[in-house]
This record gives structure tokens, C-alpha cells and sequence, in this order.
């Protein structure tokens, strides 16, 4: 469904992205990992054109979307919906605004119909009782759950989450993770999450990919990834003091 | 969808190679505040949508009543400091009753647009620079994009109708107060009879006048949307950024519109 080829980026002649080739299949929850400057975000934003790859192709359903016209583009981009990762909800509207936003934007549904749509949104994401609050009057974790519902309320095919636990506590974190991973088994959309938290990559994920050096270094199950020989991975794992064995010893069995 | 990737000047050597590259990235910041603008301005008969009429008017609100105390407050004070410089040198020759006159063509011909040019770009265009800013530092603009939300319909062309409408309508009431405010001074300092102020202004002010101070008005409306939007949806690097764009917005304005007044002058009067 989606098809990194050969992708590569530079900045000021600095190369981010050394050709990346990957492939995430339809319906399947895919985690970018790596460290920082690894270019996961940079990867994410390629996918709706937030960034020009200076070669290569990238293809969403067959489709290279480095190809498109203005008007293509976004017609592509109302497929996606994308949780930033300071939420980036408009401050001078309310929750409720910022989620209807996109649907009182692009879409043809009454005033009524998108009250309802937003409030069944809003309610999922237990974000009912903050609707009439603004952004600013609001902790970390709402704004990332509202965030959340506004990048759902259009029904995408295609979620695009960046660092979706970052800046909160391990708590709300695993209060996020529950709720991306509920939304997309409702959904079966197909998920792309950049994270550098491993335990929100290995319970949501169908997959997780390590980025390392604007390249692709491994690809697998969460399963086979912890018990990976290749050096790039196990200095990850260990620096988040993941154990082998994290499956058996994480409590709850975790989200499945 | 914004360049977030200018142009980069690369290393070289040789001064003229340097100048040259140098005098490109400068003439695509041009382009593309310029492109940016045009684009706003051919999407202005959109204005009356019922989505984004709400925001035109916010911002007509935000642009024209929000300014009215500090313009009154300038405009009056330079009304008055003017008729004092001018009276007084008038009165060494007796004709001490032309201050009335003076004040208004000054006023109408270039110091009305001119001072209202500044106030607004130091007060709204600061506030547009900052705001579009810190919206696109937030990564706000970028989810306007992914929403398929054109950021220059949604943000842009509410903020240009709201200076272009307002700035012409700002000076108007600058050269009323200001005028006023020469008559103050004509009046209690200089011993000019009321009447007589009024038939001096009536006598020395053309039609002309006036049209060429409220072109040049929305000409700086214009410039200031431009700027301002220009420099707050390119802002990069965090708070630091948006203080930097900020900064830019105000003393870019104030150059543009001091060199495009001096051209407009000079079409019109030269």
C-alpha cells in the first residue's frame, strides 16, 4: 500500500535519508524507531509531502505522490490523518472546533452531522467533557488525545502518528497507546507510528522498523525485533532496558 | 504549500559568485511573498463564505477599532507638533493663518498614510508575523496542509481584506485628527481664527490630495499583509525564530513602505 523507493533526502547537501526502501502493507501498524536524527520524522512527513525527497520514488496505492499537482496532493493527503507530535491543535478555537474543523472544511455534512460525528469522536477519546475547552487549558495527554480525534473524525485510510507518547508520563502514555491501538482494530486503518518509546512500539505495532543512518536497518515482527543479533537494535533495546523476554514480563498481556 | 527549503547560497569563493547566489535567494523571498500575496488577493471574493467570514471580520475588528486609541493618540500629537513647527515659522512673516493649510496637505499628501503605514505594520503586522509565527513553529500550518485546509484562504486573505479595507479607512481618520490637531495649536498658540483655519485647509487641499493618500494606504495594507504573512509562514527555529520574524516583519514593512511612498510621490507628484 505504501512503498518506499529508494528515497533520499538532503539537507544543505547533508544527507537525512540514504536511499530508504520500505513497504507497510494495507491495514498493518508499522513503528518507525530509532535515534534521534535518525530520520523518522522526516520520514513521516515525506508521506504527505511536508518535505520534498530529493530522489526516488514513494508510492501509495501504486501512486508516486512525489508526482502529484497541487490538486492530487490533496485529494491524497484527505486520505491521511496525522497526529503531530505537540498535537498542533488551532489555540484559538476550542476542542470541538478542532475537530470539526477538517469535516466543516472539506465535507458537505450539515452542521448536525458533524455535531454528531465529533461528539461520538470525542467520546471515544474520553475527550467528551474538554470539547468547550480550549488547547491552552488543557494538559499534554488531552491535547494529544484531541489531537487523536481530529485526525480520525474524517475516517482516514492511512494514520501518521509522530512520537505520540513523547513529553508524557508512562501512565497517560499507556493510556494513548490503549486508545491508538482500539481505534485501529474499530478502523483497520493502516498505521504508521514514529516513537522512540519501545514499549508503545512493541504493544501497538504489527511490525517495527529501526531507522539508522537515513536507512532501513531492520524490519520485524515485535517478537523476532527483540530477539534481533543486529548491533543498531540491541543498543536500543538495551537503552530502554528491554529484556528479551519483554513479553512475558510485561504485565496485563499488554493491549491484545 | 510553502517552501520550508529556500534557496541555499552555496560555499563559494569567489565574491561574485557569492553576490550572485546571494541575489537569488533574495530575489525568491520576493517571488514568494509576492506570489503569496496574489494568491491571497485573487481569493478574496471568497470572503463572504460562511465559514470564513467570521475570521474577515475578526480580522477588519482586530485591524481597524483594536488600532483607533494609539492612531488617535499619534495622530493628533503629529497634527499639533506640526502646526507648531510650521506656525511658528509662518508667524515670522505674518502668515501665521497658512498653518492650516500646511498641515493639511502634509497630512493628506503623505504623512496620513505614512504614519498610519507604520503604526499598523509596528502594531498588526508585528501581531500577524508572531501568530503565523508561532503557528507554523507549532507545526499548526502543517496541519492545516494535511488537512487539505489552503493556509493562504484560511489565514491569509482574511488578514489582507482586514488591512486593506482598514488602512484607507485608518487614514482618513488620521488626517481628520491630525488636522484637528493643527487647529488646536492655530487656534490657543497661534491666534488663528477658527474660520480662517478651515477655508486655509479647504483652499489648499485638492481631491487629488486625498485619492493619492488613500491609494497609497491600501498599497501599504497590502505591503504589511505581505510582509507579515510572508515572514511569520516561513519562520523557522522555535521562540527564537518567531522573535526573528517578528523583528523582520516590522523593520521589512517600514523600508518597503518609505521607499514605495517615495515612488508613488514621485508617479503622482513628480
Amino acid at each position: 500500500m505504501i512503498e518506499f523507493v529508494d528515497i533520499r533526502k538532503e539537507f544543505s547537501g547533508k544527507p537525512v535519508l540514504r536511499g530508504l526502501n520500505l513497504h507497510v502493507e494495507k491495514g498493518e501498524t508499522i513503528s518507525l524507531v530509532g535515534t534521534s536524527g535518525a530520520g523518522k520524522s522526516v520520514t513521516l512527513k515525506h508521506m504527505v509531502r511536508l518535505m520534498e525527497a530529493t530522489s526516488g520514488k514513494l508510492l501509495i496505492d501504486g501512486e508516486n505522490i512525489l508526482e502529484l499537482d497541487k490538486a492530487g496532493l490533496a485529494k491524497t493527503r484527505m486520505r491521511f490523518g496525522y497526529l503531530f507530535q505537540g498535537a498542533a491543535l488551532l489555540q484559538w478555537m476550542t476542542v470541538y472546533d478542532n475537530v470539526a474543523l477538517p469535516l466543516r472544511e472539506n465535507t458537505r455534512l450539515s452542521e448536525d452531522e458533524i455535531h454528531e460525528r465529533v461528539d461520538a469522536v470525542l467520546e471515544k477519546v474520553n475527550l467528551s467533557e474538554a470539547a468547550e475547552k480550549f488547547p491552552a487549558d488543557i494538559s499534554g495527554g488531552m491535547e494529544k488525545r484531541a489531537g487523536l480525534a481530529r485526525a480520525v473524525v474524517t475516517e482516514p485510510d492511512i494514520l501518521l502518528y509522530d512520537e505520540p507518547t513523547s513529553g508524557l508520563d508512562p501512565v497517560t502514555s499507556r493510556t494513548i497507546d490503549r486508545l491508538i491501538f482500539d481505534l485501529q482494530k474499530e478502523l483497520g486503518v493502516t498505521s504508521v507510528v514514529v516513537t522512540h518509546d519501545m514499549i508503545s512500539a512493541l504493544t501497538i505495532s504489527d511490525r517495527i522498523a529501526m531507522l539508522h543512518m537515513g536507512t532501513v536497518s531492520e524490519v520485524s515482527e515485535p517478537k523476532e525485533f527483540l530477539k534481533s543479533k543486529n548491533e543498531v537494535v540491541r543498543d536500543f533495546l538495551d537503552s530502554q532496558c528491554i529484556s528479551p523476554k519483554f513479553f512475558e514480563e510485561f504485565p496485563e498481556r499488554i493491549l491484545s | 504549500m510553502f517552501i520550508r527549503e529556500p534557496y541555499e547560497c552555496p560555499e563559494c569563493s569567489n565574491l561574485f559568485a557569492k553576490w550572485g547566489h546571494n541575489g537569488l535567494a533574495f530575489c525568491q523571498l520576493i517571488g514568494q511573498a509576492v506570489i503569496l500575496n496574489v494568491r491571497a488577493f485573487v481569493l478574496i471574493p471568497f470572503m463572504f463564505k460562511k465559514r470564513i467570514f467570521p475570521e474577515v471580520s475578526y480580522q477588519l475588528f482586530f485591524t481597524g477599532i483594536r488600532s483607533l486609541p494609539v492612531i488617535s493618540v499619534v495622530a493628533l500629537f503629529i497634527g499639533m507638533i506640526f502646526a507648531i513647527q510650521t506656525g511658528l515659522e509662518l508667524q515670522r512673516f505674518g502668515q501665521e493663518v497658512q498653518v492650516g493649510g500646511a498641515v493639511a496637505v502634509v497630512m493628506l499628501r503623505e504623512m496620513g498614510p505614512f504614519m498610519t503605514g507604520l503604526i499598523i505594520a509596528a502594531s498588526v503586522g508585528a501581531s500577524i508575523g508572531a501568530q503565523l509565527g508561532t503557528m507554523t513553529v507549532s507545526e499548526e500550518i502543517s496541519a492545516l496542509e494535511i488537512m487539505s485546509i489552503d493556509p493562504i484562504r484560511f489565514l491569509v486573505m482574511p488578514r489582507l481584506v482586514g488591512l486593506m479595507v482598514m488602512m484607507p479607512l485608518l487614514t482618513l481618520y488620521t488626517d481628520v485628527l491630525a488636522i484637528a490637531g493643527g487647529a488646536i495649536i492655530g487656534v490657543t498658540q497661534l491666534g488663528v481664527e477658527m474660520q480662517a483655519y478651515i477655508d486655509n485647509v479647504v483652499l489648499y487641499s485638492e481631491n487629488k490630495d486625498l485619492y493619492t493618500g488613500l491609494l497609497k494606504a491600501v498599497v501599504f495594507g497590502f505591503i504589511i499583509n505581505m510582509v507579515a504573512c510572508h515572514q511569520g509562514l516561513t519562520t523557522t527555529g522555535g521562540a527564537v525564530g518567531v522573535g526573528k520574524a517578528t523583528r523582520s516583519t516590522v523593520v521589512i514593512s517600514f523600508l518597503v513602505i518609505l521607499i514605495t511612498g517615495f515612488i508613488l510621490t514621485k508617479i503622482f507628484y513628480g
